[in-house]
């Protein structure tokens, strides 16, 4: 190759087993992750007689279905059954797997990086949307259909269309109480749900330097929300102290030798994205949604918006969406009441996350119920060891085992019908947290003060926990 | 996998944009085996009222369009989830093509290894099909994945969809077959990845 290179070209050269005619490439996959929802796919493989291509860069993970609470029995014969057969798949294939009684069980995006798995460099696939995340380390990293998964399990190989580049530079630093949670809203809500799509993005400019990596990591997760398939930030030295000393991660000589190469993945000078998008961070205010989808977000200051100047189908579909979300338009985002409030996802369930909810709760009540269920079994431990679960406890929240939960559901943590949510999660779509369910998404700190007033609540405007409200 | 080249059928006008995977199929009813047959479940939750009675009016159920195999769509289907459940429940229906101005890009993948056809058009012409549906149901829909063409009455549309994936629908290719005649190749490229980059293997 001759010329500048962005990051996402140089991951793509790296992995290129062969080019057809078409313009298709054979891409090799260093990491593979599967949950129970992969049931798909190993049936797939089943059906072919096959094996695994590859065991030992494949990783299981129990998340999707797993309980929150009363755990290990699993009283739902329906829920158990997907666990199980995760499990008999792993033993069967001869895989890792974090399951159920793991002590570094998990949702798989805080599990890979916690774990040491996730490393620049990398082409990392999982059958779940959200696999972006993992390009917070500078990898390459995607979401697949059962179909891809049950391809990479038999072949460690996907064949994909290179994707164009698009630049997100973010200028100057985020104002206090702006997390990576607020900046990932106001993109999506500024280039629109599909505004990234055919897309590798990557991240740059002084804000994203300044994010650590749990906020790098919520930032590439939300990236699917916007469209783009995977989301990309330079590996520096956050990224490389971050990954020593975990697990997986190579150490002594071999970790040196890894940070000299990765240090040369980053965007070359003069390298040329197909689109360019630039964002001042000083713009980015405290952001929730409103609506049904991740787009339609508004600084926390804003009013619920009228369909007036739309054209018919448009206005169709707004007032659609209000009637779903039982709200009228020019009412006052801050005059939204909640009915209960979530902490947690593969977007807001890391430490950093709970540390900044418990910092707006620490000694106040919540007004509403709410659940609080980390991201990862080590999640939990830590948070326990500093005392953030009794803030939690003490504030009238449920403290709860680690697991996707009350995101997408399907383990029984659901919001009732009617019910409207504050939210860490990443998707507002119609019944995403149950039948009928409203959600609002917000960072972990916008939750808190959601929780603390009883409706959406400026975090800003809050005071200093400990003056009541 | 079945070919699609081309069919002639009832096209449904869903109107609908940002339509996601949890539309397409709510997450609750994804436990269950494909046998099952996935095509109750799709659009299940905007199709049915909580106490399971039908939605009145709602464009799939709606008898002017019963038995459609092609659904015209707004923009940026099949957004969000990965599941390609999403694609079973389109599939299990009799759905073989969804016309619209974007698709996610992991639904379109899925769509394809499927036999479903992703037809792109734009923002225009889905309107114009979607107006040409209601003021006239009646009337087949044409979409010819050789001639790149949906063909309506008088009303003539071209389409774009990715040229791999074009191949691949128009021949049923299975890509595991096509990825396997590749085993030395990616036997090679194994070795050189694991010798240029040896902390790929996890150290455990």
């Amino acid at each position: 190759m001759t010329g500048p290179r962005t990051l996402f070209d140089k991951l793509w050269d790296a992995h290129v087993v062969l080019t057809r005619e078409d313009g298709e490439s054979l891409l090799w996959v260093d990491r593979h992750f599967v949950h129970e929802g992969s049931h798909h796919a190993f049936r797939k493989v089943d059906e072919r007689g096959a094996r695994l291509a590859e065991p030992g860069l494949t990783f299981g993970v129990a998340d999707h279905y797993v309980p929150t609470r009363g755990r290990p029995v699993i009283a739902n014969r329906e829920i158990a059954g997907m666990v199980e057969r995760l499990s008999a798949n792993a033993a069967r294939h001869g895989f890792r797997l974090f399951g159920l009684d793991d002590p570094a069980q998990g949702i798989v995006h805080v599990v890979g990086p916690e774990q040491g798995l996730t490393l620049p460099g990398l082409v990392i696939v999982c059958g779940d949307s959200h696999t972006s995340t993992h390009g917070a380390f500078g990898a390459y990293a995607f979401g697949i259909g059962a179909s891809e998964v049950a391809h990479v399990l038999m072949t460690q190989t996907l064949w994909q269309k290179k994707p164009k580049r698009m630049r997100i530079t973010v200028e100057g630093a985020l104002p206090p109480h702006v997390s990576a949670k607020d900046l990932a809203l106001h993109v999506i809500a500024a280039i629109g749900a599909d505004g990234a799509r055919g897309h590798a993005v990557e991240y740059q400019g002084e804000a994203i330097r300044a994010l650590s990596m749990e906020g790098r990591l919520t930032l590439c997760n939300m990236s699917i929300e916007a469209g783009a398939r995977t989301a990309l930030v330079a590996p520096d030295e956050t990224t490389f102290a971050w990954i020593r000393g975990r697990p997986f991660a190579p150490e002594g000589d071999a970790f040196d030798r890894a940070v000299a190469h990765w240090r040369s993945l980053a965007s070359d000078p003069g390298a040329v994205f197909d689109t360019e998008i630039a964002i001042r961070a000083a713009d980015v205010a405290p952001t929730v949604t409103w609506g049904t989808s991740p787009e339609q977000a508004l600084p926390v200051t804003a009013a619920v918006p009228a369909p007036s100047g739309l054209d018919e189908a448009r206005a169709a579909a707004l007032a659609a969406d209000l009637d779903y979300m039982g709200l009228t338009p020019g009412m006052a985002l801050a005059d939204i009441r909640v009915d209960r409030v979530f902490i947690g996802s593969c977007t807001n369930g890391r430490l950093e996350d709970l540390r900044a909810a418990a910092a707006v709760l620490k000694g106040r009540k919540s007004a509403v119920p709410g659940l609080v269920a980390p991201g990862s079994s080590v999640v939990k431990r830590a948070a326990e060891a500093e005392g953030l679960d009794r803030i939690f406890v003490d504030a009238g929240l449920t403290w709860a085992d680690s697991g996707c939960s009350m995101c997408v559901g399907m383990n029984g943590d659901l919001v009732p019908s009617g019910e409207r949510c504050a939210s860490t999660t990443n998707r507002n779509f119609r019944g995403r947290q149950g039948l009928g369910a409203r959600t609002h998404l917000m960072s972990p700190a916008m939750v808190a003060a959601a929780a603390v007033t009883g409706r959406i609540t400026d975090v800003r405007r809050l005071g200093p926990a400990g003056t009541g409200d | 996998m079945e070919p699609f080249v081309r069919i002639t059928a009832t096209a449904c006008p869903l109107g609908l944009a940002n339509v996601d995977t949890d539309q397409l199929i709510p997450a609750r009813f994804m436990s269950r085996p494909r046998s099952a047959g996935y095509g109750s479940f799709l659009l299940h939750d905007l199709r049915f009222a909580p106490d399971g009675t039908p939605v009145p009016g709602f464009v799939l159920d709606d008898p002017r369009w019963s038995g459609a195999r092609i659904l015209v769509a707004r923009r940026n289907f099949g957004t969000g989830s990965s599941r390609e459940a999403a694609v079973y429940a389109l599939a299990d229906y009799g759905i073989r093509a969804v016309v619209a101005p974007s698709f996610g890009d992991i639904f379109a993948s899925n769509a394809v290894k499927n036999g479903l056809l992703p037809a792109v058009v734009t923002e225009a012409e889905a309107e114009a099909l979607i107006a040409a549906l209601e003021a006239d149901p009646d009337g087949d829909v044409t979409v010819d994945l050789e001639a790149l063409t949906i063909a309506r009455g008088p009303l003539r549309l071209g389409f774009a969809i990715d040229p791999a994936r074009r191949l691949q629908l128009l021949n049923g290719w299975d890509d595991i077959d096509l990825t396997l005649r590749h085993a030395p190749e990616i036997a090679d490229f194994a070795r050189r990845r694991r010798n240029a980059e040896p902390w790929v293997d996890p150290r455990h």
